[in-house]
């Protein structure tokens, strides 16, 4: 387990998610190290995404959806009645499933969410600097006022990648980032993740085995117990889990025998 | 052929304890009862199509008739009075003995009732678009939408008779300079009466924003106006300017609020508190009165309603257009 506490950026201390009456996940304790890439896997269902998705409260947005336990960021829980979700989001953010940009252009999309944080500096050197950090930069300098649809969809999933670095979070989420992508746009994309981890915490959803065992250095396997409720089986270093698992359930999981 | 395959499907599934004999004589009768249907199953269908294609085409014919005798009265029109003349005066008097041609005072008193009625709806649609889209909780868009439609329902004679009734008298408490018949009234109720077409087609096209859109912007930070202001309406913006366009439309061939509530005086004039005329009211005008066919006075109907019949296909093809345009925004 990881247990070096000065370093994590987020620890989550006995989470549970719920639909309505129903847990998604439960019981979640998890630190997450700052700077360093934490993948979660697991089977399909087994509540990867619910997880992720209540580190930066996104989960809010689901009418229906409840979270209990403590999530400290930096210390603190996010989830204490003081806190302004937004603010949470804006420090914690998030890459989805899906390349989502918005239907403006290029360089809007870069510039919304600085805009709305209220950025006063030079918001042409800002662009820059994150389509830069997305490495993107040189395939779309020259057409920075088209629209961020035409863009192909690996190139697509790095403006979302270069959006999230302008607001200059701490932490950066990602839901599946690759799930909708060619090869070859998933491998800039995961070399991308190895550049950006120097910088930023990330958390990383996969249902790809391979994926996580290549990017992350912390791995934790989520599954389903018998109700249908998340929980996590094993948590540690990435070579740890993919070579020598203690649980033998994330053994089979990642010898390909179940989920 | 497919209903024959469907019954050797069921044959090959067959039941248990009937005889291969008894399935064979089953499939022969489905056969012969198919082969004796098909014929009149073809027939239907025929009947069918010719039918549907039919009614297709008598609106077509019905509409394209409309525009015919729009069309020949208006020639006659012109033939008699010049289009300059049309165009050019700022006097509507066919009615009088001192007879002038034209049609800007309808047109003022049109677009005034109807860019009033806009002013009225386009703020208040859009608001409560916003509001049943983005905020309000599933339960309450479930209760207010139908409730909001409810409003579409109501005739149109009922909201004239609420415009000179009931608003004019509030209106001229406020002001002694406001006319009984005037056309601030009828805008005002007008914009009550389209505010649900605007507000529920508005709130369909920001439906339509993909969910994944205001998840991206939460995720940066935005809040819940942010994402409603900067993210859903510009996105939804050719579908909204769409709504708007068909709503104009409608305010623009509205007759009978404006017959009741305007007045029926030709001014030019924008002026919002005296008695104007619109080319619906005015077309109601001399149809309702005594007019004889073939005479001048009778063929300014057909020419007004030939302008009018213009200003609402620009208004929809524009309306088309923007329509189209939405449908590739997030594709």
């Amino acid at each position: 387990m990881v247990t070096t506490e000065k370093n994590l950026i987020i620890e989550t201390k006995n989470v549970s998610v719920f639909y309505g009456d129903t847990p998604a996940v439960s019981g979640i304790s998890l630190g997450i190290e700052r700077e360093k890439i934490t993948a979660l896997i697991g089977p399909s269902g087994c509540g990867k995404t619910t997880l992720l998705r209540s580190f930066n409260r996104m989960n809010d947005l689901i009418p229906i959806a409840r979270t209990s336990g403590e999530i400290l960021f930096e210390g603190h829980n996010i989830y204490a009645e003081n806190v302004d979700p937004t603010e949470i989001r804006y420090r914690i953010g998030m890459v989805f499933q899906r390349p989502n940009p918005f239907p403006k252009s290029i360089y809007d999309n870069i510039a919304f969410g600085p805009r709305i944080n209220g950025f006063s500096g030079n918001m042409d050197e800002l662009v820059e600097k994150s389509l830069i950090g997305a490495a993107l930069w040189d395939e779309v300098k020259d057409r920075l006022r088209t629209s961020g649809l035409e863009l192909s969809g690996g190139q697509q999933q790095r403006l979302c990648i270069a959006r999230t670095l302008a607001v200059e979070p701490t932490v950066i989420l990602m839901d599946e980032p690759c799930s909708a992508l060619d090869p070859i746009a998933t491998l800039a994309i995961e070399e991308l993740m190895r550049d950006l981890s120097k910088q930023y915490s990330i958390v990383i959803v996969t249902h790809n085995m391979q994926q996580a065992a290549r990017v992350s250095d912390y791995t934790a396997f989520i599954t389903q117990d018998e109700r249908r409720i998340g929980e996590l089986v094993e948590y540690d270093d990435t070579r740890q889990i993919f070579t020598n698992p203690t649980d033998e359930r994330t053994e089979a999981y990642i010898t390909g025998r179940f989920g | 052929m497919s209903q024959i395959d469907g019954g050797r499907i069921k044959f090959g599934s067959g039941s248990d304890g009937v005889s291969y004999m008894d399935q064979d004589k089953q499939v022969l009768g489905r056969f012969q009862r198919m082969f004796g249907l098909r014929w009149k199953r073809n027939l239907t269908e025929a009947f069918i199509k010719y039918g549907l294609f039919l009614c297709a085409i008598l609106s077509i014919f019905t509409t394209a008739g409309i525009i015919a005798v729009l069309l020949f009265e208006a020639i006659q029109f012109f033939q008699e009075v010049s289009i300059f003349e049309f165009l050019g005066s700022t006097k509507w008097t066919p009615l009088f003995s001192s007879k002038h041609f034209g049609i800007w005072p309808l047109v003022t008193g049109t677009l005034l009732t109807s860019i009033g009625a806009m002013l009225v709806a386009l703020p208040l649609g859009l608001l409560s678009a916003i509001y049943l889209s983005e905020y309000a909780p599933r339960r309450v868009r479930a209760t207010l939408k139908p409730i909001l439609e409810v409003l579409a329902g109501i005739p149109t004679v009922v909201y004239g008779y609420f415009a000179l009734l009931f608003v004019t008298p509030i209106l001229r408490s406020i002001s002694d300079n406001i006319m009984v018949f005037n056309g601030l009234s009828a805008a005002i109720v007008m914009g009550i009466m389209i505010l649900p077409m605007v507000s529920s087609l508005s709130e369909d096209a920001m439906q339509a924003v993909p969910r994944s859109l205001r998840e991206g912007a939460y995720a940066l930070g935005a809040t819940q106006l942010e994402v409603a202001t900067k993210i859903v309406v510009p996105a939804a913006l050719s579908g909204i300017v769409a709504a708007f366009i068909l709503s104009m439309s409608r305010a623009i061939g509205e007759t009978m609020i404006v017959a009741i509530a305007a007045g029926q005086n030709p001014n030019f004039t924008f002026n919002p508190f005296v008695p104007i005329e619109t080319m619906t009211a005015y077309i109601v005008q001399v149809s309702m009165g005594d007019t004889p066919t073939g005479t001048i006075e009778f063929k300014t109907i057909f020419t007004v309603g030939l302008s009018l019949f213009v200003m609402t296909l620009i208004m929809n093809l524009l309306s088309q257009y923007f329509v189209k345009r939405f449908r590739e925004v997030y594709e």
